[in-house]
């Protein structure tokens, strides 16, 4: 039905199939859709939500996709800035899984603020002296120059490409690619880092707060490179699953080997510095303000586990794993790296903002606990709909895998 | 009055009894009516209830006979120094006037993002989960005029009754004075507190009450070694309270020397510790 903007020389489900595959995705859609609804209309009490969670699982959300989507502006510095040739064949899965965290972010800030018609407050009235608002900012220019990114994407469709303007404007587009990926490393750069810096200079939270350089405390650093190093692993996991459900290998091992070995390196440094701020913050900050470490973990739902599978099973063990090349070679282990990565960067995530409002500052005040209601699961999980629903179609009916003519060519 | 303000010379604070104190909650109470505080039918989700004044029990953990329960009221502390909640706020919805030293919340400006809520390490800011006051049930009748009441998703706070600073000055300057006086300007609480255990006033000022208050040996302040610099003091001759207004290592907290200005004080009081 929709062959004629089915990319040339590849094989395609039929439109019933993929009509059928994009139902779940839909209905998660409606389902968030829902909560939105009634988030925006009865307001944030439909949520958990409370004076001691006020940030939660939209944020935890949030930052989490932040992170695992930097794999677009890392592959895109790597590849035009670096020149790393052989990434040319998975940038543009890498582009559209930024596009999609990014917006997805977007869209859950915007139900997350209590007054979401004032959200342009942060610009015009915008607090220099705020992490967020640097979060604020960078992140949506950043969003505009993914979008920038791709376009050029998009109008490589086949119908789109036989109008003459269009082909052109997106061939110029491409061209200047390089300046647009180095503005979004410098934006990603600063967003990434400001996230951390937001719980970073919590100085009055011991359990977040952390010392740092000029203005910038070591969170700042650590997001960055926690994040450069879950984009990669999260690019792959995409197109591993990507060609689990297509049954196609899009991608060369060669650009897949290349991204675990820069994520190895990169984790693996993470993995030190991080080892450091524990000891550098367990002995300097914590004991400063009148705490031990244990004294965070005496009571409630979260404890010292959480710190150890971050660290240790999501850290430390993924970290080997990709460093060994034997090991990344291997399909399953390079998989469950990737996971153990993704999931250890989503743990430091919500350490970070779970964990925090959960332990009491007072030593009168109680430890909290919390669980989401389903309008917030709702919303979550709406973004997840939304990614496999924009990535489904971008595959079907763009050429997003510059390699897959060459890998799967048909034979009739 | 406006050139006097200038110079920022007036840091109002407050020094709060603790041995006083009964835990009545009627600070708590009057707090909520001046404010135009919102209530709801059901009160007890503790978690989304807005209290600008909230009363925490605290006990010594002892058995009896030994047992001891007091309360510990806690306002917004008002931190002087690089308040957490201010620097953090996105839409500059929040600030400390250096004249006054008045932590204030633009309510028509915050944009309910609560990142200041997540800075505060003394829970003293509280969102907005309903929409309160419904106007055709005559509830607005009972606000007070001079307090705006808050709309749903803006974060809210203690204000130090600030609209009370505005009456005083008004009303000095129509009696033609630069200065008000002492007594002249107190909070909600401190006036409604029935055993008198809130005290009130400029800090600056070595005449008023509180400025003597904070210099006593008993008195201590919430969380002080994070370095907020609260502008709320407590003041109690019990150990094991004073030791819970901070967190301590083990071996670290050191009983209040000044002992022989401690037993002139508090010697005709029965009871207490083993000064």
């Amino acid at each position: 039905m929709d062959s004629p903007l089915l990319p040339h020389g590849v094989k395609r489900c039929s439109t019933w199939a993929f009509f059928f595959w994009t139902l779940p995705w839909l209905a998660l859609l409606a389902w968030g859709g829902l909560s939105a609804f009634l988030c925006l209309w009865k307001g944030l009490n439909q949520t958990n939500m409370s004076n001691i969670f006020a940030f939660a699982l939209w944020i935890v959300f949030d930052l989490a996709i932040i992170a695992l989507g930097a794999g677009a502006f890392f592959t895109g510095f790597l590849t035009y800035v670096m020149g790393q040739k052989e990434l040319k064949n998975i940038i543009k899965p890498a582009v559209i899984i930024g596009f999609i965290c990014y917006s997805g972010a977007m869209a859950m800030l915007g139900i997350d603020i209590g007054q979401p018609i004032r959200g342009w407050f942060i610009f015009w009235h915008a607090n220099i002296h705020s992490m967020l608002v640097e979060v604020s900012f960078c992140i949506t220019c950043y969003l505009m120059v993914l979008a920038i990114e791709f376009i050029p994407i998009i109008l490589e469709n086949r119908k789109l490409e036989e109008i003459k303007e269009l082909r052109i404007f997106g061939h110029n587009l491409h061209e200047i690619m390089a300046v647009f990926a180095a503005t979004g490393t410098f934006l990603s750069f600063f967003h990434q880092g400001s996230l951390g810096g937001m719980f970073g200079v919590m100085y009055a939270r011991p359990f977040a707060a952390r010392e740092g350089f000029y203005i910038w405390p070591w969170t700042f650093f650590l997001f960055v490179l926690s994040a450069i190093a879950v984009g990669p692993c999260f690019t792959i996991l995409c197109t591993k699953l990507t060609e689990f459900f297509t049954r196609k290998k899009l991608v060369p091992d060669s650009a897949i080997q290349l991204l675990a070995k820069i994520s190895a390196w990169l984790l693996s440094l993470y993995m030190v510095l991080k080892i450091f701020d524990y000891l550098g913050w367990m002995y300097g900050i914590v004991p400063r303000s009148g705490l031990t470490f244990e004294s965070f973990f005496r009571e409630g739902p979260y404890g010292v586990y959480l710190i150890v599978a971050e660290m240790v099973f999501c850290g430390i063990l993924p970290a080997i794993i990709l460093m060994t090349p034997k090991a990344r070679q291997n399909q399953g282990l390079l998989i469950i790296a990737c996971l153990l990565n993704c999931t250890g960067i989503v743990l430091n995530r919500f350490l970070f903002i779970i964990v925090t409002l959960a332990i009491p500052v007072m030593p009168f005040d109680r430890f909290w606990g919390y669980l989401p209601t389903w309008q917030e699961w709702g919303i979550g999980m709406a973004v997840v709909g939304y990614g496999f629903l924009v990535f489904s179609a971008a595959y079907r009916y763009l050429p997003i895998f510059p390699k897959e003519r060459e890998l799967n060519p048909i034979t009739e | 009055m406006k050139k006097a303000n200038d110079h920022g010379k007036f840091k109002y604070g407050m020094v709060i009894d603790i041995d006083k104190c009964t835990g009545c909650g009627t600070c708590m109470v009057a707090c909520a009516a001046e404010n135009n505080v919102a209530v709801r039918a059901d009160q007890s989700d503790k978690e989304r209830t807005i209290t600008w004044m909230r009363l925490y029990k605290i006990s010594n953990g002892k058995e009896f006979p030994k047992a001891e329960v007091s309360y510990f009221p806690r306002p917004c502390m008002h931190c002087d120094h690089h308040p957490p909640c201010v620097s953090v706020c996105v839409a500059t919805a929040t600030k400390l006037d250096f004249n006054t030293g008045i932590v204030s919340q633009i309510y028509t400006r915050c944009i309910g993002c609560r990142y200041c809520q997540a800075a505060c390490p003394y829970g003293a800011r509280y969102f907005n989960w309903w929409d309160v006051f419904p106007q055709d049930k005559g509830m607005d009748r009972y606000l007070t005029p001079e307090v705006s009441p808050r709309m749903r998703g803006v974060v809210e706070k203690c204000t130090f009754c600030h609209q009370r600073l505005m009456r005083a000055k008004t009303l000095a300057y129509a009696e033609d004075r630069r200065e008000i006086e002492e007594g002249e300007y107190v909070t909600a609480c401190a006036e409604a507190c029935p055993a008198q255990a809130i005290t009130f006033g400029d800090l600056n000022n070595p005449e008023h009450e509180v400025s003597k208050l904070i210099k006593h040996p008993f008195t201590f302040r919430l969380l002080e070694r994070i370095g907020t610099e609260p502008k709320v003091y407590y003041h109690s001759n019990r150990d094991w309270i004073r030791k819970l207004g901070d967190n301590f290592l083990p071996g670290e907290y050191t009983p209040v020397v000044n002992k022989s200005w401690a037993e002139e004080e508090w010697s005709t009081k029965p009871g207490r510790d083993e000064f």
